[in-house]
């Protein structure tokens, strides 16, 4: 089973005003007092007035340094930080010591290359950390549908260690071509998205992970864009590693998350280090505390993990099968509307089959910038460029899209506003069929 | 509307016709730049004659764009602005020009200078825009740069025979 194709429980309906209410950016207006449409949640969510007040309660009651020091306010702030790290495992079906904070998703996924990257320097770290040696010879596999976050540090490490990379292409349907598949006996990693951020596929995670553990290769998998919108349970999953970042499910920027199975996050060598993450330190060497805290190095982020707590406990009010069969419904109406109009074409699935609610697509004659800006113009918030994947839009060969991408607050009626823009901005340029 | 004041009828001519566009020899410098957060792309070559430094004269610019309309326009435009000029007159226009769409609106442009880029002035109000109005400039004035100082070390090598 795929966590993420799981069915809708039957009857999940939300009341989608309730829901707005809490979001107090939503009820603003832009460019002359038109109301804002914001359908850009695939690159940042908005956060309710839920999670921002968890920030400010903390910061105006128990803000201290986490681990360190023993008074009062110290162990109030270790305990919210702590607390919020259990609730968050538990979201994604992890332990609390397989989840260690991060800057954000990018810098997750680097943690893991790094950390194989320092096992694979000289001799080593130690004989743990042996098992992600990476050399020539090597192979790390990933795909053209990743965001650059899951590429350039797999490029990087290869570069470093004389690794090769290979990867999956895409079908010209938006899918992964798993017939031809990359991965050999001597792949030692294999990274892909559980949702790419353009198309919205969801690959066949399960499958990915038993051709990887076919050839004792680690997998990586990047959670970004589905974690923030359905129930994801990663010891279902058998992925190794995982990353996602809490500003796309409507907790704070400047927090991340990265999973990792705990025996792997015991073997791995640390990225960043300093205080905090150590056991002892003497003049000739240290050694190391376990994890999570051995990959959280100085004074970590600490309103962000609570405000990400709190986005998590948000989520669970509503309810990720109801978040998803709801944005499952918008991006239904949004595929089928868009679809309707002469000169669109959509980038990607063209049915909510193995998808997420990011609609990428292209308006004959019509650059995305220039159509970004129309839609601006009608105060809808939508992407332009290659959202960071750069070689997903040369495989499709095009330079750039318009990128529509929904969260539990969007409604049917910002659907409709989206397809009455993309309208104006064909009548403008006189592109209008 | 804002959204008419960036895209006058001007900006819109352009784009549809573009003025001097494909890439042409001679040329003593090509350029490549990119907009990385859109992949907007311009290859822009530069023709110089007679004269050194700001004396030379700018005999052709040619181009090929991928890219919005207001970076194609924007090309288009400096094509008729800069070609037949010296590289000291290109330049002024040019520092004009971005100084004007970097300004958000706050430097009134002159129409004596920027002739037909003054439409570029709405783009000031959407700083997102402003490296579309600036991607092939900012590529002329690379391929010059580029063009002079290869000149410059030709010329060196060649023991500075004028």
């Amino acid at each position: 089973m795929t966590a993420l194709a799981s069915a809708p429980s039957a009857g999940a309906t939300l009341d989608v005003a309730k829901i707005r209410a809490d979001f107090p950016i939503l009820s603003r207006t832009v460019r002359d007092d038109k109301p804002l449409v914001y359908l850009d949640s695939g690159a940042t969510s908005q956060r309710p007035r839920q999670v921002l007040d968890a920030e400010r309660t903390f910061l105006e009651t128990s803000n201290a340094a986490v681990h360190r020091g023993a008074h009062a306010l110290s162990e109030e702030a270790t305990d919210a930080y702590e607390s919020a790290r259990e609730r968050i495992a538990a979201f994604v079906g992890a332990d609390v010591d397989e989840v260690v904070f991060t800057k954000n998703a990018t810098e997750a996924i680097n943690l893991v290359a790094y950390g194989m990257s320092n096992a694979s320097v000289g001799d080593g770290v130690d004989a743990a950390a042996e098992r992600f040696r990476l050399g020539p010879g090597d192979e790390v596999v990933t795909t053209e549908m990743e965001h650059h976050a899951n590429l350039v540090p797999w490029q990087e490490l290869c570069r470093r260690t004389g690794a090769t990379l290979r990867w999956f292409s895409v079908t010209k349907d938006g899918r992964l071509d798993l017939e031809n598949d990359p991965i050999t006996e001597r792949t030692k990693v294999v990274a892909f998205t559980h949702q790419s951020n353009v198309l919205g596929t969801v690959p066949p995670v399960e499958e990915l992970v038993r051709r990887a553990r076919a050839v004792g290769a680690y997998t990586v998998l990047d959670a970004c864009q589905s974690v923030p919108h359905a129930p994801v349970d990663l010891h279902a999953l058998g992925v190794d590693f995982a990353a996602f970042s809490g500003h796309k499910m409507l907790g704070p920027s400047g927090i991340g998350v990265l999973y990792g199975r705990r025996e792997l996050l015991e073997a791995l060598p640390p990225f960043l280090t300093g205080g905090s993450m150590i056991e002892t330190v003497r003049m000739e060497g240290s050694t190391y505390a376990p994890p999570p805290a051995r990959f959280e190095a100085g004074v970590p982020m600490t309103s962000q993990a609570i405000g990400l707590g709190a986005a998590v406990d948000y989520l669970n009010l509503i309810g990720m099968d109801a978040v998803k069969a709801h944005e499952n419904e918008l991006t239904g109406a949004a595929l089928l509307k868009l679809q309707d109009l002469p000169g669109v074409s959509i980038i990607g699935p063209r049915s909510t089959e193995a998808r997420g609610g990011a609609v990428a697509f292209e308006i004959e004659g019509i650059h995305p910038h220039d159509a970004s800006q129309v839609l601006d113009d009608s105060g809808i918030a939508v992407r332009v460029g290659h959202h960071c994947a750069w070689p997903l839009h040369r495989a499709f060969g095009v330079q750039s899209s318009i990128r529509a991408s929904f969260h539990v607050y969007n409604t049917l009626e910002e659907v409709d506003a989206l397809v009455a823009g993309v309208r104006r901005a064909q009548e403008f340029f006189g592109v209008a069929p | 509307m804002k959204l008419d004041s960036m895209y006058q009828e001007i900006i819109l001519d352009h784009y549809r016709n573009p003025h001097g566009r494909g890439l042409r020899d001679p040329f003593e410098a090509e350029v490549h730049h990119v907009n990385p957060t859109c992949g907007d792309e311009v290859t822009v070559r530069v023709h110089l004659t007679g004269g050194e430094g700001r004396d030379a004269k700018v005999e052709d610019l040619s181009y090929d764009a991928l890219g919005c309309s207001i970076s194609q326009a924007a090309t288009s435009v400096a094509h008729d602005l800069l070609v037949g000029h010296t590289v000291g007159e290109a330049f002024e226009t040019l520092e004009a020009y971005q100084a004007m769409v970097q300004s958000r609106g706050k430097v009134e442009p002159d129409e004596d200078v920027l002739d037909d880029a003054v439409a570029f002035a709405g783009v000031a109000a959407y700083p997102a825009r402003v490296k579309c109005a600036l991607l092939g400039w900012l590529a002329f004035k690379d391929a010059v740069a580029q063009a002079q100082a290869s000149q410059a070390q030709a010329s060196a090598q060649t023991g500075g025979t004028a």
